[in-house]
Order: C-alpha cells, then structure tokens, then sequence
C-alpha cells in the first residue's frame, strides 16, 4: 500500500480573481509506505502548498490526494499523519511533555497512556531531562525536537515536515537529520519533507522531488540510494553524486518566467 | 530581585506616592493664592481656604468623627455604603466579564458578527452613562426575576456591567485572535474541533489580554456603580453618600472627602482581587 498518492492535483488560491495564482498544476506523486521523499525547489514552486494538500489544510482545486489509503480529510480525522513546521510551535503555557501529549488528549487518550508515550516520544529525541521544562527555556534545536516529538506522538505512519531544520545552524541541523532517519527507521515511517537545502535532501531521501514555480510542479524525481546513512556518508562519492544531479534537475528545468513573457 | 525586597520597594513606593500626595496637597494650601489660580477667566486650580481644601489631618479626623450628632462614626458609615457598593459592583463585574467574553467568543468564531457587532460595541460606550442609568433603573422597576422583585441594587449592577464588559470584549477578541496561524494549523491536523480549539488553544494563549482587560473592566465596574448610584438616586451606596454629603460642603467641607476616599479604596480593592488572581494562575502555571 501507499502511503500518499496525489493524482492529477491543480490547486489556484484566489481563483477568479483579479489576484488569482495557481500554485499547483498536473502533480502526480506517490509516496511509499517507508519511503522518505523530499520535495526541493525555489520560493514560490509550491512545494509547501503540496505538504499542506496532503495534510488536508487546504483542500486541491483538482485531482485527489489520498494519504494511507484513504481521502486527505478522512487520514487527518483519523491522525494518520504526524507534522512539524519551520517553527516548533509549541504552546509555551505548556511544559515540554503536556505539549506532546497535546495530540493524545486531542484523541481522548487516557492520563496514563499520554504520560507513558509522551516519555517514550521524549526519550526519543533524547529530552526526557526536559519534560518539565517550558518551551522558553529550551534552545531552538531543542524546541523543534520537542516538536518532533509531538508529531510521532500518535505513532502516525507518515510524518509530513515543513523545513522542519531551516531555522537551525548546521551543527545541530546535521545531528537532528540523523535522529530523524535512526526515527524514521525504527517506526517505518513515511516520511515527506519539505526543504530548501540539496544536501539536506539528498542525505535524508530515497527520492528528491525537483520542484519548479510558475506554475508549481513536478519537473523530476530524482532517486538517491545511498544505503544505510552515517558520518561516512555525507562524504561519500554517491552522496556529491546525488547532489549534482539534483543541482543539475534546479537548474535545467524550463525555460525561465522572464523568457515565456 | 529577591521576592522580599521586590515587596518591601512595592511598599515603599506606595507610602511615598501618598506622601507626595499629602505634601502636594498641603504645599499648595499653604502656599498657593487664597482665590485660586486662574487662568483666561477660568479658575485652574481650586482656592485653598479650608471650605475648599481642608487640611489632611481634617479629614482624617473626620472619619473618626460621627456622621451626624450621636450618630456612627464616619468610617463605619463609609465602609457599610462602600461594601453595599461592592455588591453592585462585583455582580456588574462578573456579569459584564460573563458577557464580554461570550461577545469576544463569538466575534472570534464569525467574523461576519465581528464586523456587524463590533461597531455597536464600541458605540454602545459612547453613550453618556448620566442619560442611559435613569432608563436601566426605569425597565428595572418593571422587571422581577420568578418571584424575587428587582432591587434598584440590581440596576446599579446592570450600569457597572455595561461598563465592565467593553473592556473584556475587546482585549479578549485580541486574545483569542492572537494564536499564530501554524498553532491553528496544528489544531487542525489533529482534527481537533472548534470547541477544543477554544480550550486548549485560544483561551490558554489570550490570558496575557485577560488580565489587563479585567483590571480596566474592574476600574469600570467601580465607576459606573458609584455613578449609577449617583444619577438611578439608589440609596445606601457611596455614590450616595458623595451626593449627600457635597451638600454639606459649605459647613462641613471635609466630610465629603471623606466619602471620596471611601469610592477610591473600593476602587483599590478591586484592582487588588484582580491582581491577586492574577498572581495565582501564574504561580499555578509556573507550579504546574
């Protein structure tokens, strides 16, 4: 089974006004159930947009997004996904583990159970010391841990993430894509991630959706397979490899705006 | 800052507002124009013989006095007007918080009433108070609630309300608005409804708007009680007792301020309970 399957998807913001963008055109992407996709691309390529089609934030002109087999809105009910944006988010009159039990309580799990998995999530991402903490007394890599955290909370099959890192310098940027796969694998999570960053993608991904804007869509999908991620990796020849290619499909892709004008 | 020290500075400045105050207060008596000061044929300042500004110890010595010949000492008297006041006041208090919020709510979940209630809200504190209170008083005098008669009391209360729930209305509508959009995103994912999303969001996220919303609704309430006692001529109240004893200005000056301090501590008083249950639920978040 698949994890998320768009067809045919078209999304137009303001449509039939003067202000009318269409910010998605003709997607088709599917999404197995493990797989880690990135979707990489300029401002504007509606890449975003796309990861918020498939959350079921905003519902698509055309086409049809299904996520674990069943309509976007019918998946968000049932807390089928897991997501984290750019900013943690997190709800600052909340200690660090009543924030990831948010989600739980949202779902009426019990008191006990909310402690226990909000334990387990925190352990995770290895804050367990913090849980008492508030989000302002914790550092920005730290809080978007504890976001991370929040997103796994319900145990969702698949984990839909905004730069989730963008904020972050490359230290920690670097130790939480680690965390996030050694995640990922352990739960066989599927995962699709939103970036401006082509190390990033290439070093986290089993594909790289290459995005263009004007309108927004799919110009290639570029496969990496790097195997099992490490220290070595990020300087293996496989991972510059990817990178190029990646590079190359930014790049290549139409003819610019300015020339079609 | 250590907590004691931040109480002790806390104390301090209080004593010395009141000091500056005093010395103000009698700095000019004693050396301001006996006629006053005036200022393109209006008087800016007060004159400063006794009948206009009595000294301070006067009038704390007045409050020991009884009111009238053989009767109460003052400051029993002041103190059982301002608690009837209270009453007034804190009914108007709660129901115009009640009120304020529920408006606040529902402008937050239709922003069409937003925009067709707010205008009316902010209108509805345009109108003099002095012209509304006689008609409150007048509809209450029709009204009972089941078999209890309406109590002028009552009428007071609903003219504080209508000054308490302003205050409310607006700061919450800003409270409740102020979640980011990606918290409101959040809330979504999780399927969480409207009423969750109230609960576990926006009311949590506008108590910061909360509380200086009902310390100005708490000052309100305090005015518009003494004023609606004033103009509805409801008796037992300090706002009566302001009115009955400027009429004894001219031979007995410093009992109506002594009336006047009595409304001024009420006012104090409110504001402290405000800022005491404001000093709880953040010691209790603090604490949780």
């Amino acid at each position: 089974m698949t994890a998320v399957a768009l067809a045919g998807v078209t999304k137009v913001f303001n449509a039939g006004r003067a202000d009318e963008v269409t910010a998605l055109t003709g997607v088709d992407l599917t999404v197995g159930r493990g797989e880690f996709v990135s979707l990489i691309g300029p401002s504007g390529c509606g890449k975003s947009t796309l990861l918020r089609l498939v959350a079921d934030l905003i519902q698509p002109t055309a086409g049809t997004v299904t996520v674990a087999g069943k309509p976007a809105k019918q998946a968000r009910i049932d807390q089928e996904y897991g997501i984290a944006f750019q900013q943690a988010g997190l709800f600052d009159w909340r200690t660090v583990q009543r924030n990831v039990e948010l989600p739980l309580e949202l779902r009426g799990s019990s008191k006990a159970e909310r402690r226990a998995r909000a334990r387990e999530m925190l352990d995770l991402v290895g804050l367990a010391e913090f849980a008492g903490h508030y989000p302002a007394q914790l550092s920005g890599g730290m809080q978007q841990r504890v976001a991370i955290a929040r997103a796994l909370a319900v145990h969702p099959p698949l984990l839909l993430m905004d730069e989730p890192f963008g904020a972050l310098d490359e230290m920690t940027r670097e130790r939480l894509q680690d965390e996030l796969l050694r995640i990922c694998a352990r739960f066989g999570t599927s995962a699709v991630f939103v970036t401006h960053s082509i190390p990033e993608a290439v070093y986290l991904s089993d594909r790289v959706v290459v995005m263009s804007a004007r309108p927004g869509r799919i110009t290639e999908i570029v496969p990496v397979d790097l195997g099992e991620r490490g220290e070595a990796t990020r300087q293996s020849a496989g991972f510059f490899t990817g990178i190029t290619k990646v590079r190359r499909a930014l790049r290549g892709g139409p003819v610019p705006a300015e020339a079609q004008a | 800052m250590r907590p004691g020290r931040r109480r002790l500075r806390l104390v301090l400045g209080i004593l010395g507002a009141v000091l500056v105050g005093v010395l103000l207060w009698e700095g000019y008596k004693a050396l301001g124009p006996a006629d006053g000061v005036e200022l393109l044929g209006a008087r800016v300042l007060p004159r400063t013989d006794d009948a206009a500004m009595p000294h301070v110890g006067t009038i704390l010595a007045r409050f020991g006095d009884p009111e009238l010949a053989g009767g109460d000492p003052i400051w029993l008297v002041v103190l059982r007007a301002c608690l009837v006041t209270l009453r007034s006041v804190a009914v108007g208090f709660v129901a115009g918080g009640v009120v304020g919020l529920l408006l606040a709510v529902l402008m937050q979940r239709l922003r069409i009433v937003e925009r067709g209630l707010l205008p009316y809200v902010i209108l509805s504190q345009t109108v003099p108070l002095i012209a509304l209170a006689p008609v409150i008083a007048g509809w209450g005098g029709a009204l009972s609630i089941g078999s209890y008669p309406w109590q002028p009391w009552m009428s007071v209360s609903v003219i504080a309300a209508y000054l308490a729930f302003f205050p409310v209305a607006v700061g919450m509508l800003r409270g409740l608005q102020s979640p980011a959009p990606i918290a409101e995103e959040l809330m979504r994912s999780y399927a969480a409804g409207w009423w969750q999303t109230l609960v576990k969001l926006r009311l949590p996220a506008s108590t910061p708007y909360l509380f200086p919303a009902l310390r100005l609704a708490g000052a309100a309430a305090v005015v518009g009680a003494v004023v609606g006692e004033i103009s509805t001529g409801t008796r037992g109240g300090v706002g009566r007792l302001v009115i009955e004893y400027s009429r004894e200005a001219t031979t007995d000056p410093a009992k109506v301020y002594t009336a006047m301090i009595g409304a001024a501590a009420l006012g104090l008083a409110v504001a402290a309970v405000v800022g005491l249950s404001e000093f709880l639920v953040r010691r209790r978040r603090a604490d949780a």
